[in-house]
């Protein structure tokens, strides 16, 4: 079947193919050796291999046979509560283990990968609590987050840290390039460095833009193709809004009301737009050093308002108060 | 049935000729290139009224043929077995041979579960056999935007665990609300609401079909109003069409009663700012919340029409005030408090403004 998407296709089967993280990849690589793990904690934003590396331990450890019984996986989409934690948890931890796998290292631990681990109660981490420290011996835990504050103390601290990168454009530029060579994709000047830009470190998401534009353009993927599919807001309606902004008491606000609606008509997303607009000023290199403390009030609304907007506030009114603010910044004295 | 379910009707029964007559949004003629055969997990999102929808149904006819159109609507309890408890939730489900549609955030604060329960046993379980199938089955989620924290998470592994053999379809008009793990793993589609010319040709269209003369000016005004929205501008036509036909050249386009009642409460702040009008606008506020008008929605359309009337030097106060107060509103339990915590933010400014004006 051709229905795998390229994401899972090439997603690293051993550790050493996971691309960027090098201080996981060399700390794993040595623990795999000798087969003896600590409990691990994976941190970072979207796409940057977490899963992958934990999926690849666990192959790398028990081969695809004996993974059935000795790995379990559970993540967001599982029940998690405090009830799971104490008995799925619990049994799987405390069944004994089979016999090893020809081939492979079989430690005589079990892993249990808790991905998307952000997303568990507080109850529920400290219903862990007690589990880890009794099945220590029999089990390895591997926790897998965005965000590492919203882990508990006392399980973080029975973990080996790791921190995933958002990985960097000439690495994730190899990577690119090795899909296209497997996929018979050409790329047109200038197209790695836009997708490397519209994708900001998520290799995921680099991979995913990529299959599309390659859809599209028939095997041959150009920068407009990327920009296209990607959800970037055109140039000139950034640099229009901004210019509209810095305006200062020139401005009549209905001016800024069109810009702002237009934006929202458009669907552009107020959050990339408020990514965009900071980038757009904070390019300006004409600008006089005098001005430097209005564009550091700018950006500060701009923070503001991405917060606001994870929040779930309304997207026409934010950024109509964000391009008001900016206004005001610029028509002081 | 209602115009603007013939033009923008999910069954997309008439999808192929309305993509004739209505707009196709730039954005979305690459897409439908995308999708002659395999697609990627999807996410269209785009303002209210833009024709999302419409898109997703071409989507999948252009993938799947006229079958998808056969469709099935049904309502029923579904089980789901939790380890403590267990739980039923009432869930619409819209399905053909090839899709199955659904809303999960009409569950309200147990969508977690239908996202762990119902939808990751959908994505699991493998298609039918139905010839014509592409190997892989398409479920269409809507309103995303809506679903917890929680069932967003939920959606994660399932999205890559099961993308062999399920693609999901997901609609939302505040991208914002989507958490990004979850559009890292989608190609996310922008949808423009059509433009004023596009507006108009839809009308003009529309009419035609109905037998109907759109006098010029009338219909001028009717896409002013309409704002780029389709569906607004449909169901104002038609309600004008009812209250006159034929349609005159000086008609006004009706609007809502709860955008004249918002009106009202505008023209109230700005005439008088005092606790007895406070009071009076408290009332009005009540109103609306109990003809269920949107709090979010009750917000932005006073700022807009307060906007309209203000004089230019206090917008900007103004508008600051009611994004803060329209983000409480989120995050808080009672829409009332911030409704009216922002009147009287607004009526203490406009006091302040006059006073230094020396009107009062
Ligand atoms: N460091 C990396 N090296 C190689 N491929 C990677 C790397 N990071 C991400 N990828 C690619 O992106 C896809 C998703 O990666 P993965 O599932 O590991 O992300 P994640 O860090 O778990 O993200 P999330 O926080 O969204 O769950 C993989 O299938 C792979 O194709
Ligand atoms: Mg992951």
């Amino acid at each position: 079947m051709s229905g795998q998407p390229w994401v899972e296709k090439y997603r690293p089967k051993n550790v050493s193919e996971v691309a960027y993280q090098e201080e996981v990849v060399n700390t794993l690589t040595r623990a795999l050796e000798t087969a003896n793990l600590p409990h691990l904690l994976f941190y970072g934003p979207p796409g940057t291999g977490k899963t992958s590396t934990a999926l690849a331990i666990a192959r790398q450890l028990y081969g695809p046979e004996l993974m059935r019984s000795r790995v379990l996986e559970l993540n967001a989409s599982d029940e998690r509560g405090i009830h799971v934690v104490r008995e799925k948890v619990k049994s799987f931890a405390a069944g004994a283990v089979g016999p090893p796998a020809a081939g492979y290292p079989c430690p005589p631990y079990k892993l249990l990968i808790l991905d998307e681990a952000d997303s568990m109660t507080q109850d529920a981490q400290n219903a862990l609590r007690r589990t880890m420290e009794l099945y220590s011996k029999v089990t390895r835990f591997v926790f897998i987050c965005n965000y590492v504050s919203r882990i508990i103390e006392p399980l973080a601290s029975r973990c080996a840290k790791f921190r995933f990168k958002p990985l960097q454009p000439a690495i994730m530029a190899g990577r690119i390039e090795h899909i296209c060579e497997r996929e018979g994709v050409t790329l047109a000047p200038g197209a790695l460095a836009t997708l490397s830009a519209v994708s900001g470190g998520d290799l995921r998401r680099a991979i995913t833009t990529l299959q599309s534009a390659a859809r599209l353009g028939a095997g041959h993927v150009s920068s407009e193709t990327l920009l296209d599919v990607s959800g970037q807001v055109p140039g000139e309606v950034v640099s229009g809004l901004a210019a509209a902004c810095k305006a200062g008491g020139a401005t009549r606000f209905a001016a800024l009301q069109r810009l702002v609606s237009n934006c929202v008509a458009e669907g552009y997303a107020a959050q990339q737009v408020l990514l965009q607009l900071q980038t757009e000023l904070l390019s300006d290199r004409s600008a006089p050093a005098a001005s430097d403390p209005k564009l550091a009030e700018a950006l500060e609304v701009l923070g503001a308002a991405d917060f606001s907007l994870t929040v779930g506030a309304d997207e026409t009114l934010q950024l109509l108060n964000v391009a008001g603010q900016i206004n005001k910044a610029y028509a002081a004295a | 049935m209602l115009w603007v379910d013939k033009v923008l009707g999910s069954p997309g029964a008439r999808v192929g000729a309305i993509l004739n007559i209505a707009f196709v949004p730039s954005s979305f003629l690459p897409f439908l290139a995308i999708a002659t055969g395999d697609f990627p997990h999807t996410l269209f999102y785009g303002p209210p009224g833009a024709g999302k929808k419409t898109l997703v149904m071409a989507l999948l006819r252009a993938v799947y043929g006229a079958g998808v159109e056969k469709i099935r609507v049904e309502t029923k309890p579904w089980q789901i077995e939790l380890p403590s408890r267990k739980l039923e939730v009432e869930l619409t489900t819209i399905s053909s041979a090839y899709h199955l549609e659904l809303n999960p955030a009409d569950v309200g604060n147990n969508d977690r579960y239908v996202v762990q329960e119902i939808i990751k046993d959908m994505a699991r379980s493998r298609p039918l056999g139905v010839d014509g199938n592409k190997g892989f089955k398409v479920l269409v989620l809507n309103e995303v935007d809506r679903l917890s924290r929680e069932a967003q998470q939920g959606l994660r592994r399932t999205m890559e665990k099961y993308s062999a053999a399920c693609r999901l379809v997901m609609v939302a008009s505040n991208v914002s609300k989507v958490m990004e793990p979850v559009r890292s793993r989608c190609l996310c589609v922008r949808v423009a609401a059509p433009t004023d010319d596009q507006v108009m040709e839809v009308l003009a269209n529309v009419a035609k079909a109905e037998r109907l003369t759109l006098p010029p000016a009338f219909a001028a005004r009717l896409v002013d109003y309409s704002a780029r929205n389709l569906r607004r501008a449909l169901l104002c036509l038609e309600v004008c069409r009812v209250q006159c036909c034929p349609l005159r050249e000086d008609q006004e386009p009706q609007r809502a009663d709860w955008e004249l009642y918002i009106g009202e409460v505008a023209k109230s702040i700005l005439d008088e700012q005092s606790p007895k009008q406070l009071y009076l606008v408290r009332g009005k506020l009540y109103e609306l919340l109990a003809n269920c008008i949107p709090p979010e929605l009750i917000m932005r359309t006073l700022v807009m029409e307060l906007l309209k009337k203000m004089d230019d030097e206090i917008k900007v106060e103004t508008v600051q005030q009611a994004a803060i107060f329209e983000q409480r509103l989120q995050e808080g339990a009672k829409a009332i408090f911030h409704l009216e915590a922002f009147v009287a933010k607004t009526m203490s400014i406009v006091k302040n403004y006059m006073v230094s004006c020396g009107f009062a």
